[in-house]
């Protein structure tokens, strides 16, 4: 084993939730860690640390990756979404929506995992099966709810997010007319 | 667990890249995807001085079919692969099985280069190398240079790339239109390590068996070939005992025991495993033989 390395500190910015955010970290910080640590972003949780049970899912550029998996000085080079960007206790966002409806969680700790492994997951696939769903969380891990409620939920967001596609295209239908007077 | 200390290095150039590898040598690691390194950094399993990060390095993320081969450089995550649709048609092998590697979330990070290099004979990559005869292209101090996979793999983990040398894209030949593939593999749980898995690719002509050939995933210590043609050449693929094989598969295979599994289980899994591609490969054979006749 060769002689530790002196620690040396990286000016790091990354853009996460839309902002860059600068700190001082050595090369060796995790994202996970920057996020939680550096930033005060709690959402992000830290299981395993080694990849497994994808508790720490952040989006890279919109593709769902393993913030334990990723150093913070690597990943400069995407945006990050973390589950606080995904919605506020105000506007929760559809899958966030459909987890609280569905009661897909208990203990709530895989739960930033799931929202940004399922966000992702339903922009490439809007209409999963119950199967489909199942595979999709496969790389998941939760120890409370025996992932029946997940899948229900997963299923649920899809149903939001066409919900709310489809409103928003009769909206801009009926804007598009556009009869000049009202407001 | 976290990471020890290491110094980060961030070439933009295949050059850098190998001269910095060149002074750092054994106390430097070449940092891609990151999904079977990080691991082992977090684990402390490993804790090498210094990373060099090459995924700033310009024109490495490239798929492309040329020359009978599908090229994949060392910044395509297996995520890319999958969904490559020239890469498909030119070689359906490889997105069927890139979908066994690991969790779609993994993938999107980690690299077809990056597994090869990595050399884990539970990785399937390295298996693909091996049963199309692959060769991984490789920049050094002293130019490029091309290895054969059958030179590339020496142990478990363990390659015949030097410290200064950087993986910079394999190649995945094609098989030709008479030689179909398959690939199975059986894991406790979808996107673990497999137990075993095995791939195949048995070529027919004029109706019958002309080559059958093998590589196996978790069962042995180093991605290679098992060329089992002697056991069935010349029958017509719907009327072949796959069981003559056997013999040929003990003396290949090398399983080892561990908590998930009994050497024994995993030799009769990947037995039967082999049986089953075997036939599936000489069905895809008949079937991409039809397909180029057509053409």
């Amino acid at each position: 084993m060769s002689d530790p390395v002196p620690e040396e500190l990286l000016d790091v910015t990354v853009t996460v939730n839309g902002v860059p955010r600068h700190a001082r970290v050595p090369a060796r910080r995790l994202l996970s860690d920057f996020l939680r640590h550096d930033l005060g972003l709690t959402g992000t949780h830290v299981g395993c640390e080694h990849g497994v049970c994808g508790a720490c899912t952040v989006l890279a550029d919109g593709a769902p990756v393993r913030a334990c998996l990723m150093f913070a000085v690597t990943a400069q080079a995407h945006a990050i979404t973390t589950v606080e960007g995904l919605g506020t206790i105000e506007a929760m966002g559809p899958v966030q929506q459909a987890f609280t409806e569905c009661h897909g969680l208990q203990c709530g700790f895989c739960t930033p995992g799931f929202l940004t492994t399922v966000t992702a997951y339903l922009e490439d696939h809007p209409h999963p099966t119950a199967d489909e769903a199942r595979e999709a969380i496969s790389g998941n891990l939760c120890r409370c709810t025996g992932y029946q409620n997940i899948v229900k939920s997963v299923l649920r967001a899809a149903e939001l997010r066409a919900q709310a596609a489809a409103d928003a295209s009769s909206t801009a239908a009926r804007a598009v007319p556009g009869d000049g007077g009202g407001s | 667990m976290k990471p020890a200390p290491f110094v980060h290095h961030a070439p933009r150039t295949v050059e850098e890249a190998v001269e910095v590898l060149g002074q750092v040598g054994h106390d430097g690691k070449v940092l891609a995807g990151g999904q079977s390194l990080i691991p082992i950094l977090n684990m402390r399993l490993a804790s090498p001085a210094h990373l060099v990060d090459i995924n700033g390095v310009a024109g490495l993320d490239e798929v492309t079919v040329a020359d009978a081969a599908v090229r994949v450089g060392a910044l395509v995550r297996h995520s890319r692969l999958e969904l490559d649709e020239a890469a498909h048609a030119a070689s359906p092998l490889l997105r069927q099985v890139v979908r066994h590697v690991a969790h779609p979330v993994i993938r999107n990070r980690g690299t077809t280069v990056g597994s090869i290099a990595h050399a884990d004979p539970a990785g399937e990559m390295p298996a693909v190398l091996a049963l199309t005869g692959g060769v991984v292209e490789v920049s050094g101090p002293h130019g490029a240079r091309e290895i054969a996979c059958d030179d590339f793999f020496l142990g478990p983990l363990e390659t015949s790339l030097a410290p200064d040398e950087l993986a910079v894209a394999v190649r995945f030949p094609f098989l030709g239109a008479h030689t179909g593939t398959a690939f199975a593999e059986r894991a406790r749980r979808h996107g673990d390590y497999a137990l075993a898995g095995v791939a195949a690719a048995v070529t027919v002509e004029d109706g019958l068996v002309t080559s059958a050939r093998l590589s196996f995933v978790s069962v042995t210590d180093v991605p290679g070939v098992l060329d089992v043609t002697e056991a069935v050449r010349g029958r017509e693929p719907d009327d072949v005992d796959w069981s003559a094989c056997d013999d040929l598969l003990r003396g290949h295979l090398a399983p080892e025991d561990d908590i998930h599994a009994t050497a024994e289980y995993r030799a009769m899994l990947a037995t039967r495993l082999a049986h089953l591609t075997l036939a599936e490969a000489a069905q895809d054979s008949l079937t991409s033989s039809a397909g180029g006749s057509a053409a």
